[in-house]
Formats: C-alpha cells, sequence, structure tokens
C-alpha cells in the first residue's frame, strides 16, 4: 500500500502502518513524523521525504528504506532488520542498538552508534559512508560501526571523543592517519587494507546498496579501535 | 605501606555454648569462621565479618553474636573511626569508595517528625473489621474527557491505568544486583498480592514472563534487555533517568557479577563489565524524554502506562512540572535513603533530598500548576513501614515502591556489602552455592505477609481517621501535623504543627 503522509500526525500514520495487512508500505511526503516503524516486524517500507525522531526504534526485523535523509536517534535500541539512508543521519544514530544493521551514505550526527552491544548472533552494524560527528560509539558493548570517510572537503573523518568508555565491540575508520584525541581504553590497530571478516562483509553490503565500486572501498587503510582490555574501572573503586 | 584498619565489629563466641558443629564456616562465604583441629574450637576472624548475622541466626546452639568493637582511636567530635578509617582505606588504595543500600548517616528523618490525625466523637472512626475500606487504586493519567459516540454511549478516553489492590510496589532492582532467586520471591509476591514488581535494568528473566502482568520493566540509560517482547511484556514501562541513591551517577555491574544466566538476560556477553552511562544520551530536554516516552508508546501501540523515575533533588518540583507535559502517565521519585547495590559512599551519603521534602513540594507544584491529574505519583526511598506509608500518601503520593523493606523479608540483614557479590542470604549475588539459600517458596510468602500486614495497617490508621478510602487520604495534609519541626521545614511539607487545629 502507498500512504500519502502530507499533514498526517505521526499517531495516525503509525497506526496506518501498524494496522496494515499489507508487507510492502510506500510513504510518499513524509515531513518530520516521528517514530515511524517503532518496534516493527516483518514489514518493508520505502520512505520518500524525511521522516522524523526516532525512526525505527525498537525495530525488531523490519527493512527500512529512506530516500532523504533522516533525523535524530534512528535506530534507538533497534533489535533485528535493516535501516537504509539514501542520504544523511542525525544526532545518536544507533543508540543502544543491540541487532540488525544501518547504512547510511552520507553522514552521521553526533553520539551515533553510543552503547551498541552484542549477544550471540545479535550483532548490530552501522556504516556511514561520509563523516561522523563527535562521540561515536561511547560506551560501545559490542558491534561493529564503519565510518567509509567519502566527504568532498577535507575535514577529519570523526570528531572528538571517539569510543569514550568502550568495553567492546569494533569501530573500522578508513583513514591513513589516525585521529586526534582517542581516549585511553581505546586501542587502535593499523590495517593497511580491510581483512576478509564481518568488517568487509559490511563494506560490500553498503556499497551494493548505493551502488559503489568496493575495491576502492576494501582496498583501502584502516584503523580498527577496540577496547583496551585492561579494565580501567576495577581500579577505581575500595570497598568501603 | 596499608595501614590495617581494626574491624567495626568483632564476631563473639560463647565457648561453653558452641559444639563446633562448623556449620558457621560452610555459611559464611566471607571465610570468617574455621575449625582449630589442634584444639578442637572453632576460631574467626572478625577482619573478614561483614556482620550479615547469616552465622548468628544458623548457629544451632546461639553461640554466637556480633558486637560493635569497643576498640577506638582517641575520641573525637569532628574525626570520627568511620571518617579516619575512610581516609586509611583511600590513603591504601587511591580507590573511590564504594558502598551498598540507602543512606545510613544521621539525617533527620521526617517520617518521624509526623503524627497522624484520628477521629474522636465529631466524625466517628470506622472499624475496617466490619466495614468495607477501600485500598485498590489505579496509577495513571486521569484527564480523559467525557466523549459519546453518535448513540450517546459513552466512548472510553482513559488513558492505561494500573490497577493495584494496595498502594504497594516493589522498586526496582536489577537480576544482576539480585538474585535470580529474589526476582522469582518478587515476581511470585506481585502476583499473589495484585500489585506490581520492577525488573530494574536487567532485563526479564525468560522464566518471569508468565508474570508480565505484574511486571514493570525498565529502560534505562543502558537499554540492558529492552526490546519488542520485553515492552509487551510488561504491565507498564519505568524509564530510569535517576535513583535515589546515587543522583547524577550511572550505573556499573561489574564482570565478575555477569553470569552466563545474567548476560542472556541482559544480552551483553558473559564477564564483561556493564555500564549505564549517567545519562541517557538521547534525552537533553523535556522535549527529549517525551520524545522517549512516545516512542515507548508507539511501539507499545498506547496500551501501556509510562513511568518516569528520578532522584529527589534541589530542583524536583521543577522536573516534575516539566515530566508531567511529557507524555508521562506516572511520576516515580526516588529519595535519598534509596538502596542500591552498589554506589560510590560520598554520593550515597551526600547527594539528594529526603523523599519527604521532595514528595510534598512535588505535589504541591503540580496541584499549583493544575496538572496534578496528568499523573499519578510513587515515592521510594525509605519507606520503612506502614506509617511511612500513610504519612506518604497523606503528602500526595498515590503509592509508594518499597525495596530495602522488601529485601529485609527475604532476610536481609543490611550489612551493607552487598557491592562485594557474596551475600549470605542469597540476594545480592549470583554465586549458585548462596543463591539457593533463598527459597523462594518461602520467600514469596514472607513478601506476601510483609505486604499484606501493611495493609492491613493502612486500613487501621485509615479507620481511625475516618477514612475508608486510600483515594480519599491522598494528599489529605489536613490528617499530618509536624512535632519537632522548624517553620522552613512546616511550610516545605505543607503541614500545621501538633496542637494547631484545622
Amino acid at each position: 500500500m502507498t500512504i500519502d503522509a502530507k499533514g498526517l500526525h505521526f499517531a495516525d500514520l503509525n497506526r496506518e502502518v501498524r494496522e496494515s495487512a499489507d508487507e510492502t508500505i510506500d510513504i510518499e511526503n513524509c515531513n518530520g513524523q516521528r517514530y515511524i516503524a517503532g518496534g516493527l516486524s516483518g514489514k518493508k517500507l520505502e520512505i520518500h521525504g524525511t521522516p522524523g525522531n526516532a525512526l525505527g526504534s525498537y525495530l525488531n526485523g523490519s527493512t527500512v528504506v529512506v530516500h532523504g535523509n533522516v533525523q535524530e536517534a534512528t535506530g534507538d535500541t533497534m533489535n533485528g532488520g535493516e535501516i537504509v539512508v539514501h542520504g544523511s543521519a542525525g544526532d545518536a544514530t544507533g543508540y543502544a542498538m543491540r541487532g540488525g544493521k544501518i547504512f547510511v551514505l552520507g553522514n552521521a550526527g553526533y553520539r551515533s552508534g553510543i552503547h551498541m552491544k552484542a549477544y550471540k548472533e545479535n550483532k548490530p552494524a552501522i556504516v556511514i559512508g561520509g563523516r561522523a560527528g563527535s562521540f561515536l560509539g561511547e560506551y560501545q558493548a559490542g558491534g561493529i560501526i564503519v565510518v567509509l570517510g567519502e566527504s568532498e572537503d577535507d575535514k577529519p573523518l570523526i570528531g572528538n571523543f571517539c569510543g569514550t568508555g568502550m568495553h567492546g565491540g569494533e569501530i573500522y575508520l578508513r583513514c591513513n592517519k589516525l585521529p586526534a584525541r582517542l581516549p585511553e581504553q581505546v586501542r587502535a590497530e593499523k590495517l593497511d587494507c580491510l581483512p576478509e571478516g564481518e568488517a568487509a562483509q559490511l563494506v560490500r553490503e553498503w556499497c551494493k546498496k548505493f551502488g559503489k565500486d568496493s575495491t576502492k572501498y576494501l582496498c583501502s587503510g584502516y584503523y580498527r579501535l577496540s577496547a583496551n582490555t585492561d579494565n580501567p574501572y576495577r581500579q577505581m573503586y575500595t570497598a568501603n | 605501606m596499608n595501614l590495617y584498619i581494626q574491624p567495626e565489629y568483632e564476631v563473639v563466641r560463647d565457648e561453653s555454648r558452641c559444639i563446633a558443629c562448623r556449620v558457621c564456616e560452610r555459611q559464611c562465604a566471607n571465610l570468617v569462621h574455621s575449625f582449630d583441629a589442634e584444639t578442637g574450637k572453632m576460631k574467626s576472624d572478625s577482619t573478614l565479618c561483614v556482620n550479615c548475622h547469616r552465622c548468628v541466626c544458623v548457629c544451632p546452639t546461639h553461640a554466637l553474636k556480633i558486637v560493635k568493637s569497643d576498640d577506638t582511636y582517641k575520641v573525637n567530635g569532628n574525626w570520627s573511626n568511620q571518617t579516619i578509617n575512610e581516609v586509611y582505606r583511600q590513603a591504601n588504595s587511591g580507590g573511590v569508595l564504594l558502598s551498598s543500600m540507602g543512606n545510613p548517616k544521621e539525617y533527620p528523618v521526617f517520617w518521624d517528625k509526623m503524627l497522624i490525625n484520628a477521629s474522636q466523637v465529631t466524625n466517628p472512626p470506622i472499624d475496617p473489621l466490619r466495614e468495607p475500606m477501600e485500598t485498590k487504586l489505579w496509577l495513571g493519567k486521569r484527564t480523559a474527557q467525557v466523549k459519546r459516540d453518535k448513540k450517546g454511549k459513552l466512548i472510553n478516553t482513559l488513558a492505561p491505568q494500573l490497577e493495584l489492590k494496595a498502594p504497594i510496589l516493589f522498586s526496582a532492582m536489577s537480576y544482576g544486583s539480585i538474585s535470580y532467586n529474589a526476582h522469582e520471591s518478587l515476581a511470585r509476591a506481585a502476583e499473589e498480592l495484585g500489585i506490581y514488581y520492577n525488573t530494574g535494568e536487567g532485563g526479564l528473566h525468560k522464566d518471569f514472563y508468565k508474570y508480565g502482568k505484574n511486571t514493570i520493566v525498565q529502560v534505562a540509560s543502558g537499554r540492558f534487555g529492552v526490546y519488542k517482547d520485553y515492552l509487551d511484556a510488561a504491565a507498564a514501562i519505568e524509564i530510569k533517568m535517576g535513583q535515589g541513591a546515587k543522583p547524577g551517577i550511572g550505573g556499573h555491574l561489574p564482570g565478575t557479577k555477569i553470569s552466563a544466566d545474567v548476560s542472556e538476560t541482559r544480552m551483553i556477553p558473559q564477564g564483561i563489565d556493564a555500564i549505564s552511562p549517567a545519562p541517557h544520551h538521547d534525552i537533553y530536554s523535556i522535549e527529549d524524554l517525551r520524545q522517549l516516552v512516545y516512542s515507548l508508546k508507539e511501539a507499545t501501540d498506547y496500551k501501556k502506562p509510562v513511568i518516569v523515575k528520578i532522584a529527589a533533588v534541589h530542583n524536583c518540583a521543577a522536573i516534575a512540572s516539566g515530566i508531567a507535559r511529557s507524555g508521562a502517565d506516572i511520576i516515580a521519585i526516588d529519595g535519598y535513603r534509596g538502596g542500591t547495590g552498589a554506589a560510590p559512599t560520598r554520593i550515597r551519603d551526600n547527594v539528594g533530598i529526603p523523599i519527604e521534602l521532595a514528595l510534598a513540594q512535588v505535589d504541591e507544584r503540580l496541584r499549583e500548576e493544575g496538572i496534578r491529574d496528568e499523573v499519578s505519583i510513587i515515592v521510594g526511598g525509605s519507606i520503612r513501614s506502614s506509617a511511612d506509608l500513610v504519612k506518604a500518601i497523606a503528602l500526595g503520593a498515590d503509592a509508594c515502591y518499597i525495596g530495602t523493606a522488601a529485601l529485609l523479608a527475604l532476610g536481609c540483614h543490611l550489612c551493607r556489602t552487598c557491592h562485594e557479590g557474596k551475600c549470605n542470604w542469597g540476594i545480592a549475588t549470583q554465586r549458585p552455592d548462596l543463591v539457593k539459600r533463598l527459597n523462594p517458596d518461602v520467600g514469596y510468602k514472607r513478601l506476601v505477609n510483609l505486604v499484606t500486614a501493611w495493609n492491613h495497617e493502612l486500613q487501621e490508621m485509615m479507620g481511625g481517621m475516618g477514612i475508608n478510602s486510600v483515594e480519599a487520604l491522598r494528599g489529605n495534609r489536613l490528617m499530618l501535623r509536624g512535632i519537632g519541626l522548624t517553620d522552613t521545614e512546616l511550610s516545605v511539607l505543607g503541614i500545621k504543627y501538633a496542637g494547631q487545629s484545622m
């Protein structure tokens, strides 16, 4: 079915999506409606326009493709499924994700992938084509974040304080110079080329979705960031 | 140089009673007791004792007691033994002092400075044994507008409500901070009592989904265990913004407490630390809070009340006003005496304000602004008895959270060493040999006993005031009088002084 979202309140739009028997739903003229696809499973949404905050929060196995930009908190606490953004994403993209994948063609805002976590087969992933803002992967406990750093100007591909409080998971940054001001809890490892594995597979998926040449992105210098496992927190306490 | 610190409590054994049966040795996870084969006698090492009274309770001949040590540094009104020892501990280790359970300091307890009214002559008391006395209530928004369909029938516009048979809920305690058996006891008691228990930020164990209609699930900054099924299973969803024991900071469950089962419930790998950040990284304002409230409502089809829990802090009346406008159905406020599985000592003992004062101010502010019916109010942070409960309701609460009192019912002796994870009572531990000491069949019954007893006492006190419904007691501050309070305290609490008439 196709829903014309023009002038629709988010509650009405989302109810229509929830109650629709159709598996595939197109939303036209989307203009800032929040919470689209919240907790949704088993559906495929194509959104034209700009969905509002918390798109696909608690997403539970649906596919959401956005032809446009997305706003804040996309995929908040997402559990499964896929969000594909043919544009850029706002702040807190993939906050506390526990599963599923988010692919962003352009840039992502501040605090992306904060507190992502993984458990067994639930392993969330975010691939950002352009740059990511400050605080990327703060408190990361699991999952994979890849930043490809494609941009027209020459700015660094991440902002400040990347991975503060990180205690699990991995971040791959496609760059040849380690970004400044990485916190102590983060260990950085230089890679001349992306080795075969989950990250390479994610980059291939990203290339396929956005029609890019994967060799360019795979055979390129990366830094792999992971948690410094010396457990810096436990030392801080004294039983009283 | 590590300075020796004399233990605060000493284990005293009555040799004439001790039969060297070694029960104390087997029951102490702190390894205080041991058997000396040479002398055939039991020995004890007080430096390891946390004063949990497990050995005292299980000793078949009552040969043991724990006494406060009379060893003391030179007595000093400013530098107490405790204060001096804390300096030594930090000089030894360089660490942040870590404590558990609620603030034990001798701050004023305002519950103990309020007295309850009773009817005499003009307005007869009611005997709850022979007359109906309603303690059932509902929590949620009461702002429904009367709307009718074309045939004139009422359209239900009431927001979802939580029905409680008594104005008591078990407060949030996560699986991880407390044991499986403790959670099972709370869940089964809540079901039998027609009230609710709260998962805390630890996810919901797969075995406990069946208690969903009596479960409040928590969504906190770490979002542990949060997903669609978890939200769908619950009767209500609580967004945790703060906790009375540690306002302004997050949580940290050490990797050693993340057992296989805890890991599955929280959905994080085994053995790695679980960190709940201090803030929600998507909430910087009331507008942002509103976004989380509505994302949860959207994900659960507006079928469940959303609670927002905050710690009682200086500005909580204004914050509560914001929460009431955020779309939340219920505000929970946690006072500075509330318990915790672990908190930095300095924060536990110095941050936040008493729940009595916070509650009075929040209720007053919401009434002044005409939005009291937008939300129900639950308060916690040391409700120790049915008397505290009655006073809280009269000050303006709809219901109360109890945490410490519930743990005491399960056997906790308030040794305040939860952070060590070696709870001899099987409550604040994940060690299987310790967890099995708490039998949920017994534990749940003790919780049912406690709440049933309090509810009877509540009915007695309500009857005495000539009030036959707990909803008529709510915010009825004329039923309270202060004793030993200053004018400022009376005005913050919004009550008169004992002896002043209506």
